[in-house]
Formats: structure tokens, sequence, C-alpha cells
């Protein structure tokens, strides 16, 4: 079979956390607010109303751009994109054409272990659209309403050039976007609740020296649908191909639950935007000086901090990769090490209970009871041998949900202190005194008798003792009493 | 008691004042008498779309129970005419337009807001060319309105309902809102004042857009004092509208008197006293020049090359932001609705009703020149040749300190004259559309009559030089003497 080279570039939209819309002062906050209560005349295309930039969305923007490796503009100015869509009260939308905020980037991600660079061709601010709503809400049959609470946000676009061949490299692309813009505190990020969407630019080629056809896939709702989209339509192009047939140039609509792209009909005609500059709004200068300052508020981005995380604390590129995804679980990491410079230790603890219990509980770790000195009095006591791990791990779960010191929920929980061995070698010793036929059958070869015997000391210790150090201590009591 | 409005005839808005302070008459007995007025003469003028009646009743109660401050404020107890694309809380705003029929402004325009808090009344909606596009207010899809000097001619455009309703004395004071000249040409064909004033002076926050780069609201009056209290209230930056200028209201101070006036140079730009004017209006013009020579002012001949281009430009830029500027218009959220079986249907079928001719005219001839392929050839051209245009009047206004130029080259025509030929309207404007794309401040006041039809002079400035236009226009209007229109109208039977 014929190799076929896979080509992607994906334009990403992220909401910006503003307070209010992006030319007007209605909140952003719309999730769960009933329909049209987060609107004003100029968010409504009311005659007459005019835009005001927000230029907290203008900087956020910037910000992203920076982020992105952009070079930042001198003048950026707003066109209006013309179309006709009931979400669409203005008749137009207020984007941007050719000065965006940014352009010629670039973002480095790991992928299938290697680092890959992605271009970034532009970043650009423009406005949300509202929201069409189809059932529900005392609508007649056959109609469809309009719920512009959404409609003025700003977003942010951020597009690649066609650098990406492989749907594992857009999921990563995407996992990485997602991170940056949240740790530059641009975005939630959030694509299930669509404040981050991403549209994707696919073509097949048998040639690596041309591009094929390039079509659009749109409406996709989560990373994995963008994963499973990406793959399915790779897979229906090259099939095109095979068979003599021609891709055509147009755009699809991802079906999650068929898992299949459909043909978007009715914009077989390429649209013609009519764009042209806003003549409510004045161009922006950019000064030099306040894109200085926008970057001195860039915080150590993720791959950065991954790439010192894996030299200064020697972790393995997954450890640090998953440790740097979101900042606030690095800062938690780095704050632990400020109080204990076990690194080693912390990141097994971190990898494993804490984003275990974040996970069970679905929360981020700021929302969580949790911090970073009760985690490494718990790490410390544990590395102490003054608790056993399970009992530690019964002790992190209610820190999770109450918070406080360990010595507290320990009191609280009616846990004491397994302060020495000497003390666990009694009790070992007592079991096997209480259990002379658990011991026969050991010594006969019975491997299950052991286990008994460990679960009767832990029983005798209310699960406090550490089953391992149990373990070898009954076996050494058991060879000495042959 | 009766008021005889025909006292009010010479009228400044300080006489009403006089009036009012002095108790001779309530602002209430001052509106009832406006009211009056407008009950028996717009049955034929036709300037006013629809009356706030019971609004300015309730307003003016209020302002006689409010005990009037020592100083008043500058527009207390004084009626307004606003023309019907400026938002008006609570009251219609068409713009002329069936698609806007039964649309009610959920807001205040800031001219509106500054109005009341300036004491005014706002006392109706004035009628107008649909979507301010027109020179005739012909194309207003509620029928036209009338110049009151002869109902059979239109009073201009598109402001024409301001225009006639402040000719006939329904109103002492209007707002107009000039693109191309939709101030200054109805205030021409009606002799009264209009100022189209720099772009950014006013804003436009509340004044449905036309051309957005183009559009100013501008006040309108019986005499020149009047229209300058009416720029004081209404000028002055807003944050509500990013396009305006960040600046102090306008401040009479700022008016050179009159012996500075006498030792200041006017423009004479020979381009717009070529063949195509009427030569009565030239005559007329040249008549009040050689006045102003005689009283010491010195003239000079300039020149603005690109006034031939600025109108085909103009024709270009408007009408591609317009394209844009209307397609709101949708059947979504206001106005009217035509329903249709898909949603495209449902789009076509209320744009193909609510829009009249002129403005489907526009919408198509804007959406062709933004569209890609053309709009290097057509919109950006435009653009270009607007740069040249403002160039032309940066250099001519180095040589003097303003320009006189008459402001239509025809007198009102009549209805009908030129509503099948397109072209023949847009000729209308030839000499105020150049300063409106210069986004510089132009005034219209009357200098005279030929066969009982006003004639209109045009004073252009500087940017932001609304004080020396002011100036000349005081110093002519007092040296001209004319009195303000009280055209004698047929009562109704």
């Amino acid at each position: 079979m014929a190799d076929f080279y896979v080509t992607i570039g994906l334009e990403v939209h992220c909401q910006l956390l503003t307070r209010t819309k992006m030319f007007c002062q209605c909140g952003t906050d719309y999730i769960g607010k009933a329909p049209n209560t987060l609107v004003c005349p100029v968010c409504m295309g009311i005659p007459g109303s005019l835009p005001v930039l927000n230029e907290k969305a203008l900087e956020l923007a910037i910000k992203t751009a920076l982020a992105f490796r952009c070079e930042i503009l001198p003048q950026v100015v707003f066109h209006r994109k013309n179309y006709f869509y009931p979400d669409l009260p203005k008749g137009y939308q207020i984007s941007q054409y050719n000065f965006p905020v940014g352009v010629n980037g670039f973002v480095e991600f790991f992928t299938q272990g290697t680092k890959k660079r992605v271009r970034i061709k532009r970043v650009h601010v423009e406005e949300d659209a509202g929201k069409l709503i189809h059932e529900g809400l005392g609508l007649p049959p056959n109609s469809s309403g309009v719920d512009f609470n959404r409609c003025g946000i700003p977003l942010v676009e951020i597009v690649t050039e066609p650098d990406i061949h492989s749907p594992e490299e857009a999921r990563d692309y995407l996992v990485m976007l997602r991170s940056m813009v949240r740790y530059i505190g641009a975005s939630d990020g959030n694509m299930e609740e669509g404040s981050l969407r991403c549209d994707a630019n696919v073509s097949v080629s048998p040639s690596p020296l041309e591009l094929g056809t390039k079509v659009e896939v749109k409406n996709m709702n989560s990373f994995r649908s963008v994963f499973r989209a990406l793959h399915y339509e790779i897979e229906r192009q090259k099939r095109v191909l095979l068979e003599g047939g021609m891709v055509i140039q147009e755009t699809r609509h991802w079906d999650e639950r068929e898992g299949m792209t459909v043909s978007a009909r009715g914009k077989e005609e390429a649209e013609d935007y009519r764009y042209f500059p806003d003549p409510d709004l004045l161009p922006v200068a950019i000064k030099p000086e306040d894109v200085e300052e926008i970057e001195k508020t860039l915080p150590e981005l993720p791959l950065e901090r991954r790439e010192r995380f894996m030299t200064e604390y020697e972790l393995t590129e997954s450890e640090a990769g998953i440790l740097t995804q979101e900042k606030d679980i690095a800062d938690f990491f780095e704050a632990c090490l400020r109080e204990f410079r076990k690194p080693r230790l912390v990141c097994n603890w971190m990898l494993t209970e804490v984003l275990k219990n974040l996970n069970e509980l679905n929360i981020d770790i700021m929302q969580s009871k949790i911090t970073p000195g009760s985690l490494v009095e718990l790490i410390k006591m544990v590395d102490k041998k003054e608790i056993s791990g399970t009992i530690a791990k019964d002790i992190l779960e209610e820190m999770f949900v109450s918070g406080g010191k360990v010595k507290e929920i320990m009191a609280r929980k009616g846990i004491s202190f397994i302060t020495s061995e000497k003390e666990l070698e009694r009790i070992a010793r007592e079991a096997i005194e209480k259990n002379p036929q658990s011991v026969a059958d050991y010594l006969s070869g019975k491997e299950k008798a052991l286990h008994f015997l460990i679960g009767q000391v832990m029983k005798m210790t209310r699960g406090q003792a550490d089953p391992e150090t149990v373990k070898s201590l009954l076996l050494k009591e058991l060879s000495s009493g042959e | 008691m009766a008021i005889d409005l025909f006292q009010f005839r010479e009228f400044r808005i300080r006489d009403y004042h006089a009036l009012l302070r002095r108790g001779e008459i309530s602002v209430e007995e001052l509106l009832e008498a406006f009211l009056q007025r407008i009950g028996s003469v717009d049955g034929q003028i036709r300037a006013f779309l629809s009356l706030n009646e019971e609004g300015a009743r309730i307003r003016a109660q209020k302002l006689d129970r409010d005990i009037p401050p020592d100083e008043f404020p500058p527009l207390w107890g004084i009626p307004v005419g606003v023309k019907d694309n400026i938002c008006t809380e609570g009251l219609p705003t068409t713009c002329g337009s069936r698609i806007l029929y039964n649309f009610i402004a959920p807001y205040d325009a800031t001219v509106v807001e500054k109005l009341k808090r300036a004491g005014a009344i706002i006392v109706g909606k004035t009628n107008m060319d649909e979507f301010a596009m027109g020179s005739s207010t012909e194309n207003s899809a509620f029928g036209p309105t009338r110049n009151p000097f002869d109902l059979r001619r239109v009073p201009g455009g598109s402001s024409g309902g301001s225009a006639a309703a402040l000719a006939s004395l329904e109103t002492p004071l209007a707002l107009g809102s000039d693109t191309g000249g939709s101030v200054r040409q109805p205030a021409s064909f009606c002799g009264v004042v209009g100022l189209r004033p720099t772009y950014g002076r006013v804003s436009r926050y509340g004044l449905v857009s036309f051309a957005s780069s183009l559009d100013q609201v501008g006040p309108m009056a019986r005499n020149v004092e009047d229209c300058i209290t009416l720029f004081e209230v209404i000028s002055g930056s807003d944050g509500k509208d990013s396009t305006c200028a960040p600046y102090p209201p306008f401040s009479r101070q700022d008016i050179p008197k009159e012996e500075e006036i006498r030792k200041m140079k006017v423009g004479i730009p020979r381009e717009y006293f070529s063949s195509g004017v009427d030569e009565a209006i030239v005559r007329r013009i040249e008549e009040v020049l050689d006045l102003l020579r005689r009283e010491g002012l010195e003239c000079v001949e300039v020149s603005l090359p690109h006034t031939d281009c600025a109108l085909e430009a103009y024709y270009i830029v408007a009408p591609a932001e317009a394209s844009s500027n209307l397609a709101r218009y949708d059947g979504v959220l206001y106005g009217l609705r035509e329903e249709g079986s898909t949603l495209q249907e449902m789009y076509c079928r209320t744009r193909t009703a609510g829009f009249g001719k002129e403005v489907k005219r526009r919408i198509i001839l804007g959406t062709y020149s933004l569209s890609s392929g053309y709009y290097d050839d057509y919109y950006l051209k435009g653009m270009k040749v607007r740069t040249l245009v403002r160039k032309d009047f940066e250099e001519a206004l180095q040589k003097c300190h303003f320009l006189v130029t008459p402001v239509s080259p025809c007198f009102p025509f009549f209805l009908g004259e030129r509503t099948q030929s397109p072209y023949e309207m847009y000729l209308a404007d030839v000499f105020t559309i150049p300063s409106a794309m210069a986004g510089i401040p132009g005034i219209s006041i009357n200098c005279g009559y030929e066969n009982g039809l006003p004639i209109g002079l045009q004073i252009l400035g500087g940017p932001f030089r609304e004080g020396w236009v002011f100036g000349l226009a005081l110093f002519l209007e007092k040296m001209l003497s004319l009195s303000s229109p009280f055209p004698l109208l047929p009562e109704r039977s």
C-alpha cells in the first residue's frame, strides 16, 4: 500500500478571561445564566450602538501571542467579517484580518518521545457569537431561539501553519496549547464547556512534495473527538484516493455519535466575508514598552518548566510532563520541594496519590484543602516509618476533603503512631502465639497462611502497620521459631 | 394665555428664556404653542414622523414644577425635533424605513441624553430619507416632507423633516445628521441654519449608522446663535463612541469677535463656482463675497482639485460601510420580519420588503465594492481619493481661515423631479460631500431668496475650527440682516 503524507493545520479559539465583554460592559460569566440576561444594546447589535474596545482583551491576546513567540505588530486593526446568521446580531463579526495581534510564532512540545516545533501563523482577537437554542425554554415546535449571553465575549484565535502530521501530534499540540493559555491566565481552556474550540484543516497526499486537497473539519467538542475526527478523516481521504477518487475541498462536521465526519452541505461556494476595517473602531498603536510590560508578566511556560524539572530534579520526561502540565500542580510540587528537598519522593506522591485523589474528587488542586506543608509533613512521617503507607493514604484522602495537619487528622480518626519496630515485633509474636494452626500450615508450605497472619497483625494494629514491614517481621519470627 | 406664534419669528432661545424667566408664559404654554403650530401645518408639510405629545407635556409640567435655577440650563423648556435616526428611549426610531416601522429605541443616544440634561423637550421625530440616503426626503418609506416655501418642492434631505419643521416654526431647534450633506443641503433648501461638525466632535452613540466614518449629528436652528447653543450642548467627548474626539464640549468663547473676523481671510474655491451651478445662486454668493470685501475681509481664490472625484469616491466608501451597517436588519431581533420556510428565505423576504429602492441600490453597490477581487479597485481606491480630498482642504485652508461656497448647485426641486435619476439626485450634494469626506466642519446659512426660494451659503473650516465658522456665520447673519424664515402657509381647512 502506498504511503500517504498527512498534513494538518489547527485553528483554535479560546475565550479570554476578561471580566467584561470585548466591546461593552456586560459580564462574561455566562455559564448557567438564563438566556439573554448578560446583554446590552452593544452586544445585541441594537441600531445606533457602538463598540468600545476592552483593553484587557487586547492585553490578554498580546500575552497569548507572546507566549506563542509571535512578533507583535505595531498597529492592530479590527476588521468586520460580514455574514448573515441569527447568532450574529450585527450581521458582521468584529475580528482581525491583515493586522492581527501577532504573526510568525512557534510552539514546542513533546510528542511521542521527541520535541516538536509547530509554527504559528497568527494570533488574533475577535468577538464570540451568540448561541442558537433549538429546544426547551418554552420554544414553540420547529423554532429556534438565540441566546446572546455569549455574544461579544473576547476570543483569541491561534492558527498554526500546516506543520502537524498525525492525530497524535494534533492532540499533543492541543494539550500544550491548553496548558499554555491556562499558565498565562488568558483562558480556562475548557473544551467541553466551549471556552476552547478547535477546527482542523486536513489533507492527505501520496507525495511529500505536494499538499493534498484541504478539508476543514469542525464541530469537535473534546480533545478525544479531535483525535478521533482527525483519525477518521485521514482514513476517509486515504480511502478516497486509493479508490482512485478525488478529495473535495469542503467543510465537514464531526458526528461524535456516529464517529464520522459528514459533509456540511450548502457551503460549496466559498464564502466572501468582505473584510474591511471597522470604521467604528480606530486602529490601536501597540507601543514597544507596553509589549515589554506584558512580556514581564509571562510566567515560566510549561515546556521550559518541564525541561528544568528534568535537569534540576532528575525527573523523567514523562514525570516532568505530567507535573508541569498544570501550573498549579507544578507550583504545588515546587512548594513541597522548598520544605523537603527530595524530588523523587515528592514526585512519586504527586503522580500517584495526589493526582488520584484530585481525579476522584474531580477538582483542581487549588480547590482542594491540601497544602504543600501538610503533604510534606505526611511524606516525612512515612519516610521516617512513623506511619505506614496505607495509613498515610487514608490521611491524605482526609486532607483533600477537610484539610488540616497530619496530627490533627490522626487525632480525629483515632490513629496512633507505630513508633518502633519493637512494638511491632511484640504484636507479630503475639499473632504467632495466638494462631498455632496457621503457623503449622505455613511451615508445612501453605503460603496463604502467612497472609492470614499478616492480616491478623494489621487487625491488631488497626491497619496502622506497614504490611511489608509486618511481613518481614513475621518471616523473621517464624524462621527464628523453627 | 394664547400665544401668537408670529411673535416668535425672530426669537432666539434667550428670548424664550426671558419670557419664561419673567413668568409671562410657562414651559407648558410654550410647548402647547408649538404643538398647536404642528397641528395646524404639519398635515401639509409632514415634517414629523411621530410626535411625543404626551411625553413632552409631562416633561413640560415637570419643568414648570421644578424651580428653575438662577441660571437656566441652556435648553430649559425648549422644544427640539429629533431626526428619526437618532435613538430616543421609548419613542419610535424608524430611520424612515419600513424595516424599522415598529422599532422603539430602548435607550437614548448620547446627544439625546445631553439634550435632556440641558432641559430640552423632545417634541417628536422628524422625517428623513430612508437611513439618511437621499437629498430630498422623498426616500422616506412614510411619504415625503414638503418644502414650507413651496409645497410642490422638496425640503432637501436627508434631514428634510428637521429643516422643514424649523422653517415652518413647528420647532425652534432640531437635530439632523450629515453623512454627505444631509444637514447642510436641507438647511439651505429651507432657509435655516445647519452645522455639520468636525468628524468626532459629536458622539455618534445612538445615531443609527449609515456610513460610520462620515456620519455626524448636526445642530439645526432658525438662527446662528441658537445653532451655537445647541452645538455647545451636544458636542464633546463620549466614552461610548471610540471615534469621538477626547475634547470638552464646544464653547462660544472660541468664537472670534467681529473685529477679529474682519481681519480674517476668506478662501473661494473656484471649483465650486463652475458651470453646473445655478446662475442666480452664483450671483448671490458673489454679492455676499463683495459685501465681505467691503467690510475689510480679504478674499482669495483657492483650488480644491479633487472636488470631482470626491463625489465618486463618496459613492464607493459610503455604500460600502452602509452595506455592512445595514446587515443587522435581518428580521431576527427587531423590526420587520417576513416569514419564510427557510432562514435564507426569511432574510430575503424581510429585506426585500423592508428596504426601499435607494437603500437596496446602495447595499448592492457597497457589497460589490467590498467583494474580494474588487476591494482594491474600489473600496481601497475610494479611501485613497479620500486622502487626496482631505489634503486639498488642508492646503487650501493654509491660505485662508475659511472657505465660502454655495451649499447646493440648485434650488429646491419639485417632488418627483429627480427620483428617476439617481445621479441627478447625487449631484445635489456635490458641494457638501468633499468636506464630509475630509471630516471638516461646515455650516449652511441663508443668504437670500430668489423667486421666494432660499439660497444657502456654506462656510467650511479646518478640523475643530467651528469657532471660526460660527464667527463668520454670525457676522454674515448680522450684515445681511435677513429675517428668519416664516413662510406663510395656507391654513388647514
